[in-house]
């Protein structure tokens, strides 16, 4: 069956589409029998869009069912043939990172659907370029321009005495996988540097993530040094971390935390890798935090995947849900976490962190440690730079604080759906030099301009801003539940209330008070208008606001 | 009684008289053993509270940090209580003392409250009972309100051990005598102060009136009656003086059976539909005699089952649901993983958290009667039936699943007023056993069974998943868990309206105790008479009951059709079922354990921002109102009832001084083995795409 191209766009079906405008086209619109796993076979009437695949039901008020964008998809299979016996046994089982759809067709050819949705799902593959560079929405609000590390580095204070920016990696010709600019220590030498560098693995060397605001302790990041079988040492490497040590001058070690086990820091030294030892740089002390790899994690979160989707396991959900192992890595990094924050900032010593190569445990814990450090990372702007800056993936840790954050659960939930939809460009690549070569900045929009120009939405009516608060969570199973809203979001079982109905009263109390500060300011005005002076008087709007704010 | 609440703002008791504390770790003890001089800290006793014995130089530990600190004191024991004298209450600050409880103090436990003791022995804890041979080194105490007491008794004097380990093993473990309760010492002693607050109309039903104005208020008069054929106890002491039948039912039949075999009004619901109770009919071998009930049963069906009379479906809750005996094995198992000894235990179950939790089936149960609620619920509302509970004696699932289903259905039960007044109701006045399910007097442990605790439970689970449906807070649930063990409120001491009546009448009389003829011992597992209810009755009703497959699709269809629609916090209510949403009760639970405390974190912080903005939109309200009668000048602002509320403990109000120092909490337990996932952990890292996932 032919599709049928962009007549059928009207404004009924497709409002969302109508903010993209002259960027995307209908490539499919058919009707489909959709297995659906919650409420089985619905008739549906199916629309691909070079950017999304929609599926309206035809049945009960043409409520929308499906709604995924193409970059969502990770598995496209042809099920049965033509002549397949049985109901809905021919069609397409379309895998998504999130969930899983089959769609099925009684009597058509899916062919053309098929290749459609493998070209535009997986766009590189087929020369067609990602839709984040197609993508003309406008915003108010550019969220390319939220982070600018050189102004990021001065609200913490640098450069200062200790602690130089260096513009050695300006064409990533230092560490290609570094950005342009890096916090280094004001005593070591560009040169200094170049042969550091030769013994970190992919020349990923330490470098300043984050520094305190008043004992000057720093959380350094840094990739595994290059030590191997042999043992090698590195003197530049040895009197760098030393460099790095005395930047500090209130205790005589460095802390090092090697975020893998311990068996798996040892056996990398086989391949060339491996850790600092004790003999080799006496002034610090090491610490193996038991994070373990990718694999293991993504293997984990599969499994979480298999006990929600499609039935969410009823009596034995706690044992099942123990089996996947996921909180269990949540708890370990965030234990890993607090050790560097509670380093840091009691310990009063200087951390660096590495695992292996140093982008994915080592961002999720200085990223981690630096939320509970910095209250700034807690905002809605702190955060965005904080994950353009760290690269980190995150579970629901911080959901015991629901006071301490500018931004809500949608805030995360939003950025964790644009992480594989390729509306934004944003996560696109896997480093600021390749980012730069495809002009991502000037051909993409950012995500952050979505959010930023719709903040109330992201918002926490809750958030008490305080300045210098270390948080600490409690790295118990006791306190860590499945994020549900976000693991479980699909099944129309679990369905969260939105929005929370304490947070909504909430909002109402909040709008009640600044209805009753508006009049209160209004009779206040009024009585000293009718007081002779008609000069600005002691209780004039300006004076009185800030009285009736003192109180919070 | 119902109405006083233990915690509360104002007042506040009087501080105690600073004393000397000595802050050593126990390895520090033997340097200045010498030296301690102890203060004497007064001990607060209530009215009609006697001292039994007490021991010095106690040193009770308090963990910190993860390691333990030794604060030395006095160790009582009164009729009343167990308490330790020793000021460790130095640092708390306003808020801190403003909710403390007024009645228990940080360091007083109940004799009721106490759950099992254990000495230790050359490092070894063991269970203390009875007689001993040799006394402990340390005492720990294990609380039904979950706390856990050490107390070290290295430097007490030999005969000061002797006497108050054994004092304690004696008052809170020997069977007691009804008499012997403290709170007929305290209704003695104390003033009249049980004068009803006007404000607190909690309904007794311990009147006639109050039955007519309850089928009044759910406009249940239309086909049920209030009946007085029990005055006096005349025909039963399991059933209340007054309760309410079906109009049409002679009150000779009440009397055939003792009021067994009777339809007993619980609940009217708006489309007319009642919910009843009944208790079992005395289990017969004789044919004749079981002829006799089973014409008897004929009449009484023929009764509720003629119009106006709704069709009856019964819920046979000795046959086809828990049993007591599951609740019991449940909590005994669940209660140990909150009764930990020291920070290394806790993270050592951390690992296997969610399946120790699972193992324990208490959250099952839980889902369980949660889910029955749910299906009664269907039928009263969505089908139109009457819903009739069976159970041996109505004394235990019905009052849970009757109160379970009227909160859920009732908005009046969701108010403080409204809870009270059913707890009264269907538990007080439907004669659940709390002196023998509690183990009061210790005469049986096979008796114990948490079944008002698992009630809690429930109610909490649908007051967190929707707190804006009820008046009521969850730490008023935890104080009311709380009170069943405090026996200064005569409410939860009784087994029946008839043994508290008699007694408390006695005493009023002064007239010596006599220890009351306890009821005969009613086992709880007898399942014949259960099989009689349902070859009895389910004959004819079972024509009348949808097959189970097309209950479980109306359970489905009006379950999800419930949760599909926006809720009415003023109307029906649903919890949530699913696995992942029945969630430990963790201000319960967790609330004494340092380890689990989130500084600055937890519900509290937004519930507290809650009543600060409340507060203060009150306050310019006034301001509003001033302003608009008179042009003075601005009343001064009203101090804030939590100035702090970002620092507040997740722990507020329980368990104030378990941690005052801002160290994080780390664990101490390693990683569990992977299993099959072990040749993924030696791979190495390298770029991966995520997308995979």
């Amino acid at each position: 069956m032919a599709s049928a191209p962009t007549s059928k766009y009207n404004s009924h079906s497709l409002e969302n589409e109508s903010i993209k405008r002259g960027t995307f086209f209908i490539l499919i619109d058919k009707e489909v029998i959709y297995i659906c796993p919650f409420n089985g076979p619905i008739k549906g009437r199916v629309y691909i869009t070079n950017y999304r695949l929609y599926l309206r039901s035809l049945e009960t008020d043409s409520a929308l069912i499906l709604d995924v964008p193409l970059g969502v998809i990770s598995r496209i299979e042809k099920m049965g043939g033509a002549t397949s016996r049985g109901e809905n046994s021919y069609g397409l089982d379309i895998t998504c990172k999130v969930r899983d759809s089959v769609l099925s067709y009684e009597g058509h050819s899916r062919r053309d659907m098929f290749e459609i949705l493998t070209r535009y799902a997986f766009p590189l593959a087929h020369s067609l370029p990602i839709f984040a560079f197609l993508n003309e929405e406008k915003f108010n609000v550019d969220g390319w321009m939220v982070y600018n590390p050189v102004e990021e580095y001065r609200r913490q204070g640098l450069p200062n005495h200790h602690w130089r920016i260096t513009f050695i990696n300006k064409c990533y010709e230092l560490c290609d996988t570094y950005p342009a600019l890096l916090v280094v220590p004001y005593r070591a030498s560009d040169d200094d540097l170049r042969r550091v560098a030769t013994f970190r693995s992919r020349n990923r060397i330490p470098v300043l993530s984050w520094i305190h605001p008043e004992n000057k302790t720093v959380i350094v990041r840094c990739s595994q040094p290059l030590v191997g079988m042999s043992g090698k040492r590195n003197k530049d490497d040895e009197k760098y971390l030393d460099v790095i040590r005395e930047t500090n001058r209130q205790i005589s070690k460095l802390t090092i935390y090697d975020a893998r086990p311990n068996v798996n820091a040892v056996a990398n030294k086989a391949t060339g890798g491996g850790y600092e030892s004790d003999d080799a740089y006496h002034n610090a002390e090491l610490f193996f935090l038991d994070i373990h790899n990718i694999h293991v994690m993504r293997e984990s979160l599969k499994k979480v995947k298999d006990i929600v989707y499609p039935n969410v396991e009823e009596s034995h959900w706690l044992s099942s849900l123990e089996s996947t192992h996921w909180l269990e890595h949540i708890k370990l990094v965030l234990t890993g976490a607090i050790q560097v924050a509670d380093k840091v900032s009691s310990g009063k010593s200087s951390v660096l962190v590495h695992c292996s190569d140093g982008w994915d445990r080592t961002a999720q814990l200085t990223s981690l440690a630096m939320l509970m450090l910095d209250s700034y990372y807690r905002s809605i702007e702190g955060f965005e730079i904080l994950v353009q800056k760290e690269w980190i993936s995150f579970g629901h840790k911080f959901a015991s604080f629901p006071t301490a954050f500018e931004f809500n659960e949608r805030f995360l939930i939003t950025i964790l759906d644009h992480l594989y939809s390729c509306r934004f460009g944003t996560f696109l690549y896997n480093c600021e030099s390749v980012r730069e070569k495809q002009k991502v900045t000037e051909r993409t929009v950012s995500l952050w301009s979505l959010i930023n120009s719709n903040k109330d939405k992201f918002k926490n009516p809750f958030y008490t801003k305080e300045i210098n608060r270390v948080l600490y969570p409690v790295a118990s199973m006791r306190h860590l539940e499945l994020w549900v809203n976000y693991y479980i979001r699909w099944n129309p079982r679990i369905k969260q209330q939105q929005p929370n109905p304490v947070e909504q009263r909430y909002v109402e109390l909040l709008a009640l008070r600044d209805e009753y500060i508006q009049r209160l300011e209004e009779l206040q005005l009024a009585s000293s208008a009718k007081l002779s002076d008609p000069s600005p008087s002691p209780s004039s709007p300006s004076q009185m606001m800030p009285h009736v704010h003192t109180h919070f | 009684m119902l109405g006083k609440g233990v915690v509360g703002g104002g007042g506040g008791t009087k501080a105690p008289k600073p004393s000397f504390v000595s802050y050593v770790r126990p390895e520090e003890i033997h340097t200045n053993e010498k030296e301690v001089t102890e203060k004497e800290v007064t001990l607060h006793l209530l009215p009609g509270e006697q001292l039994l014995c007490e021991a010095s130089t106690v040193l009770k530990y308090v963990q910190e940090d993860s390691c333990q600190r030794g604060i030395y004191g006095k160790l009582v024991c009164t009729d009343f209580k167990i308490a330790f004298l020793g000021d460790d209450e130095s640092a708390l600050d306003n808020d801190e003392t403003q909710f403390k409880n007024k009645v228990i103090g940080e360091n007083d436990i109940t004799l009721h409250c106490v759950d099992q003791i254990y000495g230790v022995f050359d490092e070894k804890k063991k269970p203390l009972f009875g007689q001993l041979k040799k006394y402990p080194e340390k005492l720990i105490i294990h609380c039904k309100d979950l706390r856990v007491f050490h107390f070290g008794l290295r430097y007490t004097k030999e005969e000061e051990v002797k006497r108050i380990v054994s004092g304690i093993i004696h008052h809170t473990q020997a069977p007691k005598l009804l008499k012997r309760l403290f709170l007929f010492s305290y209704a003695t002693a104390a003033q009249n102060n049980t004068a009803t607050d006007p404000k607190n109309h909690t309904v007794m039903f311990d009147t006639l009136k109050d039955w007519c104005w309850e089928l009044e208020r759910t406009k249940g008069n239309v086909k049920y009656k209030a009946v007085s054929v029990n005055e006096g106890y005349k025909v039963s002491d399991r059933l209340p003086a007054y309760f309410v039948v079906p109009t049409p039912l002679p009150e000779e039949d009440v009397r055939c059976f003792q009021g067994r075999g009777i339809p007993i009004w619980c609940w009217s619901c708006h489309n007319g539909c009642a919910l009843l109770k009944m208790s079992a009919l005395p289990k017969e071998q004789d044919d004749g005699l079981l002829q006799i009930q089973k014409s008897f049963l004929d009449g009484i069906y023929k009764t509720v089952h003629r119009p106006p009379y709704e069709i009856v479906k019964t819920e046979d809750l000795s046959s086809n649901f828990l049993s007591l005996q599951d609740i019991q094995t449940a909590y005994s198992k669940f209660k140990q993983l909150f009764l930990i000894d020291n920070s290394t235990e806790f993270w050592d179950t951390d690992i296997k958290w969610f399946s120790l939790l699972e193992s324990s089936s208490w959250l099952d149960i839980i889902r369980r009667c949660l889910k029955k609620a749910i299906e009664i619920t269907e039928c009263l509302e969505a089908q139109n039936m009457n819903v009739l509970l069976l159970e041996e004696n109505a004394s235990d699932l019905c009052c849970l699943l009757s109160s379970l289903v009227q909160v859920m259905m009732d908005p009046h039960c969701r108010t403080r007023v409204g809870f009270q007044s059913l707890v009264q109701k269907e538990w007080i006045m439907g004669g659940h056993c709390f002196l023998d399910r509690c183990n009061h007097l210790r005469q049986s442990d096979k008796e114990e069974v948490p079944v008002f605790l698992l009630f809690l439970d429930c109610v909490w689970q649908l007051a967190h998943q929707h707190p804006p449906a009820f008046d009521f807070t969850e730490t008023y649930l935890t104080v009311l868990s709380d009170s069943l063990y405090i026996p200064i409120f005569s409410t939860f001491f009784f087994n029946s309206p008839h043994q508290k009546d008699t007694n408390m009448h006695q005493r009023q009389l002064s007239l010596p105790l006599t220890q009351s003829k306890s009821s005969p011992k009613r086992g709880f597992f007898r399942e014949e008479t259960d099989h009689l209810i349902k070859n009895l009755l389910g004959k004819r009703i079972s024509k009348l009951i949808n097959s189970s497959d097309e209950l479980q699709d109306n359970f489905r269809e009006f379950y999800e059709s419930w949760h599909s629609k926006p809720t009415d916090y003023h109307g029906l209510l649903l919890p949530h079922i699913e696995g992942p949403e029945i969630k430990v009760w963790a201000q319960r639970y967790l609330r004494w354990i340092p380890e689990a405390q989130i500084l600055g974190g937890g519900r509290v912080a937004t519930m507290s921002k809650l009543l600060e903005m409340m507060e203060e939109v009150e306050h310019l309200q006034e301001k509003i109102d001033e302003r608009h009668h008179s042009q003075g000048a601005l009343p001064a602002e009203a101090p804030s009832l939590l100035r702090s509320s970002a620092r507040l403990s997740s722990l507020f109000p329980f368990a104030l001084l378990q941690r005052h120092s801002s160290k994080p909490v780390l664990p101490t337990s390693g990683w569990k083995a992977l299993g099959d996932e072990e040749d993924l952990a030696k791979r190495e890292d390298e770029f991966v795409d995520l997308g995979d996932v």
